[in-house]
């Protein structure tokens, strides 16, 4: 095992690599070793090959999860992500405690992650074209929707709104936030109302599903999409797998809820592979755009990979 | 006149007893209180219930038709739980599918075309969790009622009158009025997957349902709803009447309201109803949802 896990951390520490986004939520899924196991194929793989992929596992496909900034710094073309919002913070409203106060909750999900609450929102370009881009982040809370991620997917597509650029949101989440209760519910009715507004305005809204979405936010915003994207074998639905298990008291059949069974059941438009979306992104940005403009696809070039 | 009324109804129930919050859930579950359907006839006259998605096939959890309300065309449409046991499973214990869902936007995009207000009665323990509900879209058709519900150019009223079960309950749960029964609870999480996350035991529902603030005096105050309709002591199934001339008089007095104003008037001050229930603090501002309907 040793060999396996040993540290790399002398070279990070040296600075080598310090322009590289912080691995604040790395959860021990990727050692920093210099090999690492595939966590679907149990193969074990060379580490820089994995990164080099954008975390994906050379032998078997598998998507690791990566952070906001790791998927900040692959979408978005680089230096160009000017983050807003970031000043908005949760009030607690029901004064919510179980064995630990709400608050506490946040504040160390705050410290885990270095994120205020659970997603970041900015404007960016993409492959030289402006998008307001939206980034879930599962190590927070479970990428949960309470108030402050509600404000802030309806503050992106106002953004997006005014500006008229795409919207994009990538989403990786457990759903409604149950320690605001009632306002994480409403949440959902907010932010479908904001993605009513920018139909209504013809506004592209690009939603990219990624392991895992379930629940309030698969059921509101994320499935309104124009267009639905999601990454390979990413899990995605309204009740967890478990509670599905204990309703019916039968095993899931194979492939239950991934997003190759969402396309063939007709929810999703496609499944792209994490090295392919943001050129996805930019070949959809440059068709939706609006009449009279050009459509000049520039290929994703060598920026965003070191 | 409603705001008096239905403050004074909270003064009310402030001054009496405390029920326990336990209790209200049990009320709102009970299987002799009255039903949607139970509602509509007794609310309404010529009730054509109407059936099917026109895509799959027909959900009974969830009825909706077409009525007379005081001389007036009325859209329904109600989560449907059932009186007995068979009437119950037949029913999905008032858990629809997704093509539940759709039956009621059509019926909602039906009203819409002939300038025809819709009622909506809200009780369910939430969305159906199952495989057949997934791979026919559960979030989809509950994502897609919930944001044409926003779109949709009659008014609206929402009555929630047993449980509000989370994203299954808002899906035909928007609307330019929200109301709830006296022991109605609407919550985001029921008490017993509350508790089993938190506590990883449903015993503790009882007090995972206090931490919920889920009773309607506890969402009136969190500024979410806009009324409560008294019921009887002891429950609506105890005597539905004072409840039911309640509501009578109170879809009266907001159909004629809302049916005064602009449509596109309608549909901004929906969203914006809707837009304030947030809470959160930015720099040093606190924004809290304001109290539903204050103002006239």
């Amino acid at each position: 095992m040793g060999w396996l896990t040993r540290s790399r951390s002398r070279q990070v520490e040296a600075g080598a690599e310090d322009k590289r986004p912080m691995d604040s939520e790395k959860k021990i899924r990727i050692p920093e070793g210099l090999w690492i196991k595939c966590s679907l194929c149990r193969q074990i793989v060379y580490r820089k090959e994995v990164e080099k992929a954008g975390k994906v596992c050379p032998k078997c496909n598998y998507h690791f999860p990566i952070t906001v900034e790791e998927r900040i710094f692959q979408l978005s073309d680089p230096g160009s992500f000017s983050e807003f919002g970031q000043n908005i913070e949760s009030v607690d409203p029901l004064e919510f405690s179980d064995s630990v106060k709400y608050t506490e909750r946040l504040k160390s999900a705050q410290k885990k992650t270095g994120l205020s609450d659970a997603i970041r929102i900015g404007e960016c370009s993409i492959v030289g074209k402006p998008a307001v881009l939206g980034v879930f982040s599962f190590g927070f809370m479970g990428g949960s929707m309470g108030s402050v991620v509600g404000e802030k997917v309806v503050r992106a597509a106002e953004r997006s709104l005014e500006k008229r650029v795409p919207l994009i949101l990538v989403t990786s989440s457990g759903g409604a936030r149950m320690q605001e209760g009632i306002f994480s519910l409403m949440q959902m009715a907010r932010t479908s109302a904001a993605i009513s507004r920018l139909h209504r305005a013809s506004v592209p809204f690009f939603s990219v599903l990624t392991d895992p979405t379930f629940g309030g936010v698969t059921a509101s915003f994320a499935m309104l999409g124009d267009i639905i994207l999601a990454e390979p074998r990413s899990l995605i639905g309204f009740a967890g797998p478990r509670v599905i298990e204990q309703t019916i008291k039968q095993q899931l059949p194979e492939g239950f809820q991934r997003a190759e069974f969402l396309l063939s059941h007709g929810f999703l438009d496609m499944v792209v592979e994490r090295g392919r979306l943001k050129e996805t992104l930019s070949q959809l940005m440059c068709i939706f755009a609006p009449s009279g403009h050009q459509c000049r696809l520039v290929p994703v070039g060598e920026e965003g990979r070191e | 006149m409603t705001e008096n009324r239905t403050k004074k109804n909270t003064r009310k129930t402030g001054e009496e007893p405390e029920v326990p919050v336990w209790d209200r859930v049990l009320l709102a579950r009970a299987q002799e209180r009255p039903t949607a359907l139970d509602y509509i006839q007794r609310l309404c006259t010529q009730f054509i219930e109407v059936h099917g998605d026109r895509s799959y096939r027909d959900d009974p959890s969830i009825v909706g038709g077409f009525a007379v309300f005081e001389g007036k065309s009325v859209a329904v449409v109600g989560h449907q739980k059932g009186k007995n046991f068979k009437d119950r499973m037949t029913r999905n214990f008032g858990m629809p599918h997704p093509e539940g869902y759709r039956k009621a936007l059509r019926v909602m995009r039906l009203a819409e075309r002939f300038s025809m207000p819709i009622l909506t009665f809200v009780d369910t323990p939430g969305a159906y969790p199952g495989i057949e509900a997934e791979e026919r879209g559960q979030v989809e058709a509950v994502a897609r009622n919930i944001m044409e519900m926003f779109e949709i150019r009659v008014p609206i009223l929402v009555f929630v009158v047993g449980e509000g079960g989370s994203g299954g309950a808002l899906a035909i749960g928007v609307g330019d009025r929200v109301y709830m029964l006296e022991n109605a609870v609407y919550s985001v999480i029921s008490p017993e997957a509350c508790a089993a996350i938190l506590w990883d035991n449903a015993g503790r529902a009882s007090e995972a349902a206090e931490r919920l603030r889920m009773t309607a005096s506890d969402l009136r105050n969190l500024g979410i709803i806009d009324g409560i309709l008294p019921e009887a002591p002891g429950g609506i199934q105890k005597d539905a009447s004072p409840t039911l001339s309640a509501m009578k008089a109170l879809i009266t007095e907001q159909l004629e309201r809302l049916s005064a104003l602009p449509t596109d008037e309608l549909l901004s001050l929906r969203q914006k109803k809707f837009e304030n229930m947030v809470a959160y603090r930015e720099n040093s501002m606190v924004h809290f949802p304001v109290a539903q309907n204050a103002s006239p």
